[in-house]
């Protein structure tokens, strides 16, 4: 009896790893529900759209490609719960994400156990490659380059002198809004007042300091995500206080548009490292094949979702055949994605010893009055170098 | 610094007022419930999440079709109310009602239900939200005839036309409630229970229908108050009510909990604390306390009245009862 027991049991698992062996699944993990799933959703679709492009590539090398997404609900402790589980599938080779850094930096460690790689489309704030994990790369553009960039825009071109700098005490706000108000600071302005806050409904108080502030601020600099610009904006108009205002990638989604209202959300500026389709000549049949598929615009970070997605792709296809056609081990893939050379949607894809993008885009926006997101006003696009790599 | 506070001095205390008046609404439906039942229905903020929900689904639905703002907002007050109110009944029908029938005399129990209820009130409102129109961010529509303003003062206060609807509409709940209680038969009856439950069973009231009826009650004015709050800060998620729920129930222990006009007070005084902090804080600190401590610094304030006053500002040291 036992005997047969422990021959079906061997069976069972012998058919479960044949089964498994050739299945290779990326994970995504961003917000997929709660306040920022519009942002989050977008990373899910383009990876998804990337994945599926290339199974039929990868069913010739004889694997099947599948996607698996997390929902990190912006939480570091859903992440990092999500993480654990994560490790556990051998089958995960690598993961797109994810949206907030405060969610990628604990992640990411858990990750860094099992060398799982990780390319990040949207983490922005400098610790997420300062750490020089092995395993974390992303080829966006980061907070002490973004923050800087539209503090020489308002100073250089918008001639403004005194801003008025409100963050949402995250990582990527307060970290945004400190190098904005540095970089500011070293031109010759002044930030009026550097205040955080956690409120998503009433900000009547930060407004009455705004019209109270003297020097009178010229312009408003928030750090924070459009759940909260969007309904300070509004409220903001509806007081009567005209001051312009800029944001950094956060308030890239056309729900600021939505909440904001968008006669009180028009000339509104941003710095993003997502750019929009239209900065990218090569992104545009790929929106159309997005917006077929899923009915949904394609924004910035679905972009560079889909570039994630695509360079985990490619590392994995040449770890396998450096494998001799084998599944290659998570540390094999890690050590292949820093080796990618590519041209994606975005431009080259390259990392340097810390896990940045050699060369990141970082883009100056301005939203339109049309109330369609889609036609907001490409200022400016920089190319900079990460700060501190070879 | 002198300066600029004073500038801003009469419009801080006019946006105050406002928010206090949100949270005295609220703050009566958790008095009403505490002074029947002795307990502390936390589930009231979803109460209140659920009015302002209502609200912003009926600007949605009725805008094109009701040219009047002042009809839709209307509209928008009865209906939110209505529905808050019956979310209210059932929710003392199915989780609060079965507990008392049952006997339960550990003071946790309904509570942790009230709890658990607010929970499941905030995740049903989410997923259905989501299902409807796949949106978390609820805005409220605007509609021109609601969003006029004025300076009075000569620019001292800076103030929009709905602020006045919010204040005036609160200030005529406070006043129907009022009277209510004091001089109507279902007042009466409202106080018999609250006074001794057993008791008033047996002088011919049926109790169960009494704190049904203040659960409507009490709901009904969450209920308005969340349509208001909605029109007054136009983003409504369902985790909206959290904050407000916690502030109203601090505001009715401050007032003395199970006093009516005390609640009043209790949501007045809590409105110009954190409305005073929230904009004076990083004046006064000369920026090294941001907004973001408003809260705590109101909490404190609170806190230390309560050391001094511990039955809050109007309430009575509790006597045995008679």
């Amino acid at each position: 009896m036992r005997k047969i027991g422990m021959l079906v049991a061997g069976v069972a698992a012998l058919g479960m790893a044949l089964g498994q062996a050739n299945v290779i699944k990326i994970a995504t993990q961003s917000p997929l529900s709660g306040p920022q799933a519009a942002l989050g959703e977008q990373i899910k679709l383009g990876a998804e759209l990337a994945i599926e492009e290339a199974k039929a590539k990868f069913k010739a090398l004889g694997f099947d490609l599948v996607l698996v997404p997390y929902d990190d609900q912006a939480n570091p402790d859903v992440g990092v719960a999500n993480a654990n589980r994560i490790i556990n599938d051998p089958d995960i080779l690598g993961v797109v994400g994810h949206l907030n850094s405060g969610v990628a930096i604990p992640s990411s460690e858990v990750y860094a156990r099992v060398n799982l790689v990780m390319v990040s489309p949207a983490n922005t704030n400098p610790r997420v490659t300062d750490r020089k994990l092995p395993n974390v790369n992303r080829i966006c553009g980061r907070d002490d380059v973004q923050g800087p960039v539209g503090a020489e825009y308002a100073f250089k071109n918008l001639k403004v002198r005194n801003v008025f700098v409100i963050h949402d005490k995250t990582a990527y706000g307060q970290g945004l809004a400190e190098e904005f108000k540095k970089r500011l600071e070293a031109l010759g302005g002044k930030a009026v007042a550097f205040v955080g806050t956690e409120e998503t409904s009433n900000f009547v108080p930060i407004i009455n300091q705004i019209r109270a502030a003297r020097p009178v601020p010229e312009l408003i600099y928030f750090g924070g995500i459009y759940s909260q610009i969007g309904p300070f904006v509004k409220q903001l108009r509806e007081r009567g206080v005209k001051t312009r205002l800029m944001g950094g990638d956060g308030l890239d989604s056309s729900e600021f548009l939505r909440l904001a209202g968008a006669q009180n959300a028009a000339g509104t500026f941003y710095t993003t490292v997502a750019g929009p389709v239209s900065a990218f000549p090569k992104a545009k049949a790929v929106a159309q094949r997005f917006k077929q598929k899923y009915g949904k615009d394609m924004e910035g970070f679905g972009i560079y979702a889909y570039d994630s997605a695509n360079v985990i792709l490619a590392a994995l296809e040449n770890a396998i055949k450096a494998a001799g056609g084998k599944k290659p081990t998570r540390e094999q893939v890690a050590q292949a994605v820093r080796q990618v050379k590519m041209e994606g949607l975005t431009g080259t894809i390259e990392f340097d010893d810390k896990g940045d993008n050699k060369k990141a885009k970082y883009f100056v926006m301005q939203v339109a009055s049309t109330g369609n997101w889609a036609d907001n006003k490409l200022i400016r696009v920089i190319e900079m170098a990460a700060p501190g790599s070879k | 610094m002198l300066e600029q506070i004073l500038a801003l001095l009469p419009q801080v205390i006019f946006d105050g007022l406002i928010l206090g008046f949100v949270y005295a609404m609220v703050a009566l439906g958790y008095t009403m419930v505490y002074g029947v039942l002795e307990l502390i229905n936390f589930a009231h903020s979803e109460i209140f999440m659920i009015g302002a929900v209502v609200g912003v689904e009926v600007f949605r639905y009725l805008a094109p079709q009701v040219g009047n703002g002042l009809l839709l907002l209307f509209i928008a007050l009865v209906l939110g109310g209505v529905v808050a109110g019956i979310t209210a009944i059932l929710v003392e029908r199915f989780a609060y009602r079965p507990l008392r029938k049952r006997g339960t005399t550990n003071r946790l129990v309904p509570l942790i239900t009230a709890i658990g209820v607010s929970f499941i009130l905030q995740d049903l409102v989410r997923l259905l939200e989501g299902l409807w129109h796949n949106e978390f961010f609820l805005r409220m529509r605007t509609v021109e005839d609601l969003e006029g303003s004025v300076e009075l003062f000569g620019g001292a206060i800076f103030a929009q036309s709905k602020s006045f609807i919010l204040m005036g509409v609160s200030i005529l709940m406070l006043l129907g409630l009022t009277y209510l209680v004091n001089r109507t038969k279902l007042g009466v009856a409202i106080r018999a229970v609250a006074q001794d439950l057993s008791t008033a069973s047996l002088m011919g009231i049926d109790p169960d229908r009494i704190i049904s009826r203040t659960f409507l009650i009490g709901g009904s004015l969450g209920g308005v108050a969340g349509v208001l709050f909605a029109l007054q800060y136009t983003t409504i998620t369902p985790y909206v009510g959290f904050l407000p729920g916690v502030k109203a129930f601090t505001a009715a222990v401050l007032g003395g909990i199970g006093n009516i006009p005390g609640a009043m007070v209790g949501g007045l005084v809590l409105g110009q604390l954190e409305n005073f902090f929230g904009t004076y804080l990083p004046i006064l600190t000369n920026g090294n306390f941001g907004t973001e401590y408003k809260d705590v610094v109101a909490f404190l304030i609170l806190i230390f009245i309560l050391l001094v006053r511990p039955q809050g500002l109007l309430g009575q040291v509790v006597k045995e009862k008679v």
